[in-house]
């Protein structure tokens, strides 16, 4: 069970107060009404899905309720950093970027384990 | 034995052992009665009484005796029970304490366990290869309903489940501590005794009934001084006295996750005869450390050679246990077949108590030269560079064959036990489960520790430390604190091997047992590879190596030692399994711990539950609400009881329970704005004192919700929301709010407890609730329908608001939920006597679908957009934004053609079509049939005096009075498309 | 009273009455109280907290108490203020956040919540039973309060002393929050 930090109530918390909320840093457009069916699509279908670093959304529904954003990394599941929702996507900080580097290298994945079996 | 009357065992050896015999317990095996010692386990009591025979294995039905002393084995499971509600199949005797009054039976054996007939599997063992359920059981497919299915079901599984309901109950616990330790041997009470000494909050755990670990077995190490067991005795108990330790015995770290969380499994009533009815039979732990510190120890491993898997053949560990701290000899002539040093000290301790050691067989060349001199000087018999090729007898071990390495002149002995030790694997378990990577000890032929992934450290034996002086020195480490603690003892081990031994490599056809539990032997394996499965999780998944209960604890690194040997692949490159919760089974309750019965989901009720209850309603589950359903009066089944009161709530009145419904007040200057985008109709037009129906969208432009929606104020909406919606709604709104419009000022706050909400609905509504209404004219002209008020309903500040979901006159009270109650029970007096009815929500369905009222989520599915259900006109064309503004544009959902809400007439009245039933325009076209739709609500209408349904139909509004069908198994019901108004077709009722 | 002689409605508590824990803990239903669900941006939280009496925590998971009110942070923007007494009809604290004249929400839900008062040696222990949080005395001391979960449900906890916690819960989880604390009272008797 995953341990998060909230920005807002400035405490690592349990999983279990939180509720994910998909990816971070998409936009609603000002012109909604005016787009595209692709810039639609792009806007509210489309997600990357990425394996690696990952910016998400998260909510803090059972405590402060505040939503905000997060870097986790998909692989090894460490979040690297939290901020407040508002925020410009925000750098990962050094340190942290060569732990999760190291991380990747060591950490479990299918392709690693059970890759080689198909 | 003791002079007592009591028979603790003829394997008994005096003055051996740590148990009392004045303390006993008496327990019965396949209905034999057998004395034991407090704290035997039940192998230990067992073989005490020279029991060695306790089970079957799984395919071959071979008879099977204990292997070893503790959680990995996997031979001897047992049925152990209290009584016929406390009966626990799969039980591991080795871990399992005798308890007084315990009834344990051996399984997967018929008709007994001395004579199986399922070991005819053994005959026909050439026919059960590896592999053999994949390849056989695929054809003639006719063969499986009738053969194969039953066959693999009556052999799957080991032991039977309990058939009555459990009758312990299961606690659970969330903790938190600085430093969690698994494992109290040496390693782990001495990083707990560093770690408590920094003053650092410190948890450690041990899955035995006392800590010490390998020093259950060892008699020879000194620790500070002292006999290392009773060292570690002491240990424990100055830990336990520290008032920032503590010390969970009889507890397994079965799951160690994500970011410092572990999952405990505590043992509490397993071994107590007479549990007080307080405590739960196990509990749940579940431990958020900040750091973890591994001392989880080593398994020994088996030697893999024909037959070594006969009763009375067992890990040498495991007989220096039984006889160091049980005080039990697993024999009188006991064979040693070993590659490695440790088995040697079984040997010696043994020697020592009486027993004759027939010979140490060692495969090795040159064993440690001290152990080899120990042995001599104890006139031991040792045997190097040779191999037990085979062993003898039925139902237990009688002979052991050797014969010097690759030659062909053996020797026959008789024995009646063999210990076997080809080393010791590490136990990474939960290391790997932490995500660690592991590295491989070429030298020693161990996977280590190696690059951690959390804050976590091994020490001692898991972490490959061999010597007690490094053991030492890295678990003081490992506590960050300072403590001195030296240790001593008599033999360095060298040694070990991993595979098949001589004699059983890939030109011996014989059965040389890899996994015990699921028969996988070393030929298995081979045949795996033969047969083209390259990868160990192929070959593991062919074989079924490694996947038994025990998973593969004692045969991991064999089955990758043989697969690596025929692949010609280095050990590393073939790869390990993956280690996965838990390390070992863990009960259901445990896992479920207080979510039982009551507490299994919350039930909510509303504060009028009790009343209603007493009125007779029967009640059905919306989410987690009880919501009175209908009430039938005395005679009445469920369809009178709804016809009577849709019937009188349109004649006269009824009193209905809307408590449930989903709350939300938005409060603020920018509140008509925010309403304005998350809703699709426009609310700055909306003047306080007035309500609206609105429709909410997703972005996406399908309804997802719906509810009215009053302005009590310029900046206070009171909205609703489905009961069924309401939380997901109240998310939906914030994540708007505060992502997207975060300057708004305007905020959000569930109420939909603060208010108890009474429908009163039909003609006489007003009539009914007049004399309870104060501060507010509910006359037609100044309260007209869609109108809310604040006003007092006996005394108490409610809310009022005009509305209808029936089409009647009708109002909701909403009170204060405190008095939901007393309100109720008034209204409800008055409304009685009145000749009006209490209607449920069965009534209530069928009164808004004769009216063509949706609900959103049965008759929409989350691809129906407002225009879809015909609620155009709830779609503000004006607005500039809207969530669902864009969405409602996209090509699909504007193309003719959709599937549209309509009404369904059945040909013959008395029909009630079937909900979910598909409509087809042809019904003798051939199958597959082009399907226009389905009926989302059918019921019967006492007040229309027929059924009626509502239903979503391709291009369904251009079909209004065509005739469609809907294909049933045994008949076809013809339909006529209808609008989705049934009753009272102009609306004036509600005005009323 | 009010016309043609109807009379007023009286109150009836979910909680009404239950009492029950361990020897290590006590559980019973706590006194009706106001309650509002008050919402402020920084710039009004000292006009709110001089109109309420009570000053208004900004530190997260902390309260504070006045002049039989407490006001629990439990949001950047959110308290939930608790008055004591509540038999009477209306909401002081209503009036009061609507005398202070500065832009905020309150919303009444003194109905919406019920309490259970949670004590004795064994209090933290039985709570732990459904809640994940931290409740050694360093890292939620006395005055500490949280919005959490306990169990299946969401519950806003507050430690009023060592050995003593208020547990407010929505009316209707209230049965399930009773009967898990008893199961946690009775475990951490053992």
């Amino acid at each position: 069970m995953l341990l998060i930090h909230c920005p807002y109530c400035e405490e690592d918390r349990s999983e279990l107060e939180f509720r994910w909320a998909g990816e971070a840093h998409i936009a609603r457009p000002e012109n909604i009404a005016a787009i595209s069916d692709e810039e639609f699509a792009e806007f509210f279908f489309l997600r990357n899905n990425e394996k690696g670093l990952t910016y998400e959304r998260w909510r803090h529904i059972h405590g402060c309720g505040r939503f905000f954003n997060a870097a986790r990394d998909t692989v090894s599941d460490r979040f690297l950093m939290t901020y407040k929702a508002g925020m410009p996507k925000q750098p990962i900080p050094v340190m942290e970027k060569a732990v999760a580097i190291a991380e990747e290298k060591t950490v479990e994945t299918w392709e690693a384990t059970e890759g080689d079996a198909r | 034995m003791s002079g007592s009357s009591k028979n603790l065992g003829a394997f008994r050896i005096q003055g051996a052992g740590r148990l009392t015999p004045a303390r006993t317990a008496r327990f019965t095996f396949d209905g034999k009665s057998y004395t034991a010692m407090e704290g035997d386990s039940v192998a230990s009591a067992l073989l005490a009484h020279g029991v060695h025979l306790l089970g079957r294995s799984f395919k071959y039905h071979r008879p099977r005796g204990v292997l070893s002393a503790g959680p990995e084995e996997p031979n001897a499971l047992l049925d152990v029970s209290r009584d016929a509600s406390r009966r626990q199949p799969n039980v591991r005797a080795t871990v399992q304490e005798v308890f007084d009054g315990a009834k344990i039976a051996s399984q997967n054996r018929w008709p007994s366990l001395a004579f199986d007939i399922g070991s005819f599997n053994d005959l026909l063992s050439p026919f059960f290869a590896a592999g053999f359920y994949y390849k056989t059981f695929m054809w003639p497919r006719a063969a499986w309903h009738k053969l194969y299915e039953p066959f693999i079901r009556r052999a799957a599984g080991l032991g039977e489940a309990p058939k009555e309901e459990d009758a312990d109950h299961y606690a659970g616990r969330y903790v938190h501590c600085d430093v969690l330790i698994a494992g109290a041997g040496i390693a782990g009470l001495t990083a707990a005794l560093s770690a408590a000494s920094t003053g650092a909050s410190v948890v450690l755990v041990d899955e035995q009934p006392e800590v010490g670990g390998a020093l259950h077995a060892d008699a020879a190490t000194t620790i500070d001084g002292q006999n290392g067991y009773d060292w570690a005795q002491a240990t424990a108990a100055k830990l336990k006295a520290m008032p920032n330790v503590a010390v969970l015995n009889r507890t397994t770290v079965f799951g160690y996750y994500n970011h410092g969380f572990l999952g405990l499994v505590e043992r509490v009533t397993d071994h107590v005869a007479r549990p007080g009815k307080d405590l739960p039979r196990e509990r749940l732990w579940q431990v958020r450390a900040k750091k973890v510190v591994l001392a989880t120890g080593s398994i020994e491993r088996h030697m893999v050679f024909a037959n070594n898997d006969r009763p009375g053949i067992m890990l040498a560990s495991a007989a220096r246990t039984f006889l160091n701290h049980h005080g039990v000899a697993v024999g009188r002539r006991i064979g040693v077949y070993t590659a490695h040093d440790s088995a040697y000290e079984a040997a010696f301790d043994l020697k020592r108590a009486g027993v004759t050691i027939v010979a140490i067989v060692d495969s090795r060349e040159k064993p440690g030269e001290a152990v080899l001199a120990e042995a001599r000087s104890l006139g031991i018999d040792v045997l190097t560079g040779h191999a037990v090729t085979n062993t003898g007898g039925r139902r237990r071990i009688n002979s052991m064959t050797v014969a010097r390495n690759g030659n062909f002149d053996v020797r026959k002995m008789p024995v009646d036990a063999l210990i076997v030790s080809a080393g010791w694997t590490p136990s990474v378990h939960l290391f790997s489960q932490s995500r660690g990577k592991l590295r491989f000890d070429e030298q020693n032929q161990r996977f280590l520790p190696d690059i951690y992934a959390q804050n976590c450290v091994s020490v001692g034996a898991c972490n490959g430390t061999d010597d007690l002086a490094d053991l030492i020195d890295e678990a003081i480490r490992a506590g960050s604190g300072s403590v001195a603690v030296s240790g001593e003892n008599r033999f360095e081990w060298t040694g070990g091997m991993i595979g098949a031994a001589e004699s059983a490599g890939p030109e011996h056809a014989v059965k040389a047992f890899v996994d015990f539990q699921h028969d996988v032997t070393a030929k298995d394996i081979r045949l795996a590879v033969r047969e083209g499965m390259h990868s160990i999780e192929h070959i593991k998944r062919f074989t079924t190596n490694g996947m038994a209960s025990d998973q593969g604890k004692l045969s991991n690194m064999h089955g990758l030692a043989i697969a690596a040997e025929m692949l010609g692949r280095p050990i590393p490159q073939v790869g390990l399994t993956t280690f996965r919760a838990p390390y070992t089974p863990v009960t259901y309750g445990t896992l479920v711990a207080h979510s039982r019965g009551d507490l299994f989901d919350p039930a909510r009720k509303t504060p009028m539950h009790d009343l209603e209850t007493a009125e007779g309603a029967e009640f059905e589950d919306v989410g987690n609400w009880k919501r009175a359903w209908y009430y039938p009066q005395r005679g009445e089944d469920m369809f009178a009881a709804v016809n009577r009161e849709c019937k009188t709530v349109r004649d006269v009145a009824g009193v209905f329970n809307g408590s449930t419904l989903g709350k939300i007040e938005v409060v603020g200057p920018d509140a008509a704005k925010f309403l304005n985008l998350l809703y699709t109709n426009a609310w700055d037009t909306l003047k306080p004192g007035k309500a609206r129906y609105g429709i909410m969208t997703r972005e996406d432009g399908f309804v997802y919700d719906d509810g009215v929606v009053g302005r009590l104020a310029e900046d206070r909406f009171h909205v609703t929301t489905t009961t069924g919606g309401a939380p997901r709604v109240l998310h939906h709104m914030e994540d708007y709010l505060q992502t997207e419009f975060p300057d708004l000022r305007v905020w959000l706050t569930s109420t939909t407890e603060q208010w108890a909400v009474i429908a009163v609905q039909g003609p006489k509504a007003r009539e009914i609730i007049q004399p309870f209404v104060e501060g507010v004219d509910i006359s037609n002209e100044a309260f007209p329908h869609m109108s809310v008020a604040e006003c007092q309903v006996m005394g108490v500040p409610s809310r009022l608001f005009r509305v209808s979901f029936t089409g009647e006159l009708g109002y909701e009270i909403n009170v204060p939920a405190d008095y939901g109650p007393a309100v109720w029970k008034a209204i409800w007096e008055r409304a009685k006597s009145m000749g009006a009815c209490l209607y449920g929500t069965e009534s209530m369905h069928v009164l808004r679908a004769e009216k063509g009222y949706i609900i959103v989520g049965q008759d929409t599915d989350g691809t129906v957009t407002p225009n879809d259900a015909g609620l155009d006109w709830a779609v503000s064309k004006k607005k500039m934004d809207f969530v669902g503004i864009r969405g409602l544009k996209r090509p699909d959902l504007v193309r003719d053609g959709r599937k549209q809400l309509v009404g369904l007439i059945t040909k013959s009245p008395n029909i009630v079509l079937e909900e979910g039933g598909q409509i087809v325009a042809d019904p003798n076209q051939p199958k597959p049939m082009k399907m226009l739709g389905h009926v989302t609500s059918a019921y019967w209408s006492e007040n229309c005096g027929r059924s009626i349904a509502l239903a979503l139909v391709a291009g369904g509004r251009s079909r209004i009075g065509e005739t469609l069908y809907v294909p049933l198994k045994d008949k076809t019901i013809a339909v006529e498309v209808t609008d989705m108004v049934f009753f009272d077709k102009e609306g004036g009722r509600i005005h009323g | 009273m009010v016309d043609s002689g109807i009379e007023m409605a009286t109150r009836t508590s979910s909680l009404f009455g239950l009492h029950g824990g361990s020897s290590a803990v006590r559980l019973e239903a706590a006194p009706a109280a106001e309650r509002i669900s008050l919402r402020v941006h920084a710039e009004n939280v000292s006009a709110l907290s001089g109109a309420l009496g009570v000053d208004l925590p900004v530190k997260p998971k902390t309260s504070a108490s006045a002049n039989g009110r407490t006001a629990l942070w439990l949001g950047p923007d959110e308290w939930l203020v608790i008055g004591e007494g509540g038999y009477d009809i209306g909401n002081s604290l209503m009036q009061a956040a609507a005398n202070s004249g500065a832009l905020h929400s309150a919303t009444d839900v003194s109905h919406r919540n019920v309490a259970i008062l949670v004590s004795g040696p064994g209090a933290a222990a039985a709570i732990n039973a459904g809640c994940p949080q931290d409740l050694s005395l360093k890292a939620f001391p006395v005055g500490a309060c949280s919005r959490t979960i306990f169990g299946k449900i969401e519950i806003v906890l507050l430690r009023t002393a060592e050995d003593a916690f208020r547990v407010e819960v929505w009316r209707s989880f209230s049965d399930y929050a009773f009967g898990l604390l008893a199961e946690g009272a009775r475990d951490a008797a053992l």
